[in-house]
């Protein structure tokens, strides 16, 4: 425990290693900042939930979603790195999806960016397999007891997205109207979309 | 024993956190930094080795994982990483920290890398398998009781568990080879369904469990004796 535990502070050794490596030649800052910059502007929940928009709003759309969700998700422009093979599961009035990586914290990147802390913290982790009801009980979302629960262990390299039930009184609503109300937690399957 | 990263069903880790809808990618400069240098480290020293940086992962001790969170857990596993291949000294990241914080330490010098020998097949992750899959939908499968001393993606806690195929997914590099580069071996992975009372005994909250598992690690119910 000690040895690692009196380690320098994470912040310095991040910045230690970088030096060190760009002194070796084998990083380039500004490569580095393009990266940061990708995940904290242009990657993130918002790419998915056009998704899901879609896909509430264009019934074929939908179809081909459900059916082959890779090649659907790639006809709005969303791919790439921990998104070679995305399924989608959606959620009904029977069945809730909940999805997790307990070996590490896989994630659907391309569609909802990194991944969230609670998605990263062990007792997800660890609980979300044993005691999903529970889990999501203290998460915040209240699942009717009649519901059937499926989880979903993310633990090759298949990256799930979940299209969360389309909330009452959003009729007539456009896609991008919709996508507004789509969040995060609603595509991983630890909260719904709630009604405007 | 198992890795500490292989959490699913372990207890004492508290109650689940409750969402933050604003939370920032990065909590702290220093985890974008992490994560930038990590993934360049990846494509750098092991040829996006993906399977390789999460067996580094696996073999971090346990403050090493838990103590700096995700990103921390990175920043320790590519250092694993670079020392492995001799990019970097065992213990030059701590000296070149401490020298910034302003102390006078000896940095060891860089050694001469080491680096494996390794090029992928092909971009990412998913393979052509030659052959048809061994299992279908609606088969009924055990999970081996697989326990390597070595990288394996079968979870302990679905280890000598009676379940169905759910589905059948395209060919998978094998992380058991991969990750310690010793060749691709693609493989049919299968989803695999699990009632909730087949991994936590008769009185678990009802639910089902599904797991994504590579064709070496399932035998046909039909041949298993258990």
């Amino acid at each position: 425990m000690s040895a690692a535990a009196e380690r320098p502070s994470p912040a310095l050794r991040t910045e230690a290693m970088e030096a060190l490596l760009v002194e070796r030649g084998l990083v380039d800052p500004a490569v580095m900042d393009r990266f940061i910059t990708t995940y904290e502007r242009d990657v993130g929940p918002l790419n998915g939930a056009k998704v899901v928009a879609r896909a509430w709003t264009d019934p074929e759309y939908r179809e081909r979603l459900l059916a082959d969700g890779t090649p659907a998700i790639a006809e709005l422009g969303f791919g790439g790195p921990q998104g070679e093979h995305i399924v989608v599961l959606e959620q009904t009035d029977d069945v809730h999806h909940v999805v997790v990586c307990t070996l590490c914290s896989c994630y659907p990147w391309p569609v909802l960016g990194l991944p969230p802390s609670w998605y990263k913290d062990p007792a997800y982790r660890a609980r979300v397999v044993r005691e999903p009801r529970t889990v999501l009980y203290e998460m915040g979302l209240d699942l009717p007891a009649g519901k059937r629960i499926e989880v979903w262990d993310s633990s090759a390299e298949v990256r799930y997205l979940v299209l969360p039930q389309r909330p009452a009184g959003t009729d007539g609503w456009d896609a991008d109207a919709l996508a507004g109300l789509v969040t995060r937690d609603a595509m991983v399957g630890v909260a719904t979309v709630a009604a405007p | 024993m198992d890795p500490l990263a292989d959490m699913g069903g372990s207890p004492g880790w508290g109650p689940a956190k409750v969402p933050d809808p604003d939370e920032a990618p990065f909590a702290e400069p220093w985890e974008g930094r992490s994560f930038a240098l990590t993934l360049l480290t990846m494509n750098r020293v092991s040829g996006r080795n993906l399977d390789a940086f999460r067996y580094a992962l696996e073999r971090l001790d346990p403050v090493s994982y838990l103590a700096d969170g995700y990103y921390g857990r990175w920043l320790n596993a590519a250092e694993l990483m670079l020392t492995d291949s001799a990019v970097l000294a065992p213990g030059a990241v701590d000296a070149r920290a401490r020298r910034l914080a302003g102390e006078e330490v000896e940095e060891p010098a860089f050694p001469e890398p080491a680096r494996p020998d390794y090029a992928p097949t092909g971009p990412g992750s998913l393979r052509e398998v030659e052959g048809p899959p061994a299992f279908a939908v609606g088969g009924a499968v055990v999970t081996a009781d697989l326990r390597p001393r070595g990288p394996s993606k079968l979870p302990g806690y679905l280890r000598r568990r009676r379940g169905t195929i759910t589905a059948v997914r395209p060919g998978h590099l094998l992380p058991d080879t991969h990750a310690v580069f010793e060749g691709e071996n693609p493989q049919y992975v299968y989803t695999v369904g699990f009632p909730s009372t087949e991994l936590w005994g008769p009185d678990a909250e009802p639910f089902t469990l599904h797991a994504d598992l590579f064709e070496s690690y399932l035998i046909p119910e039909s041949e298993a004796d258990r």
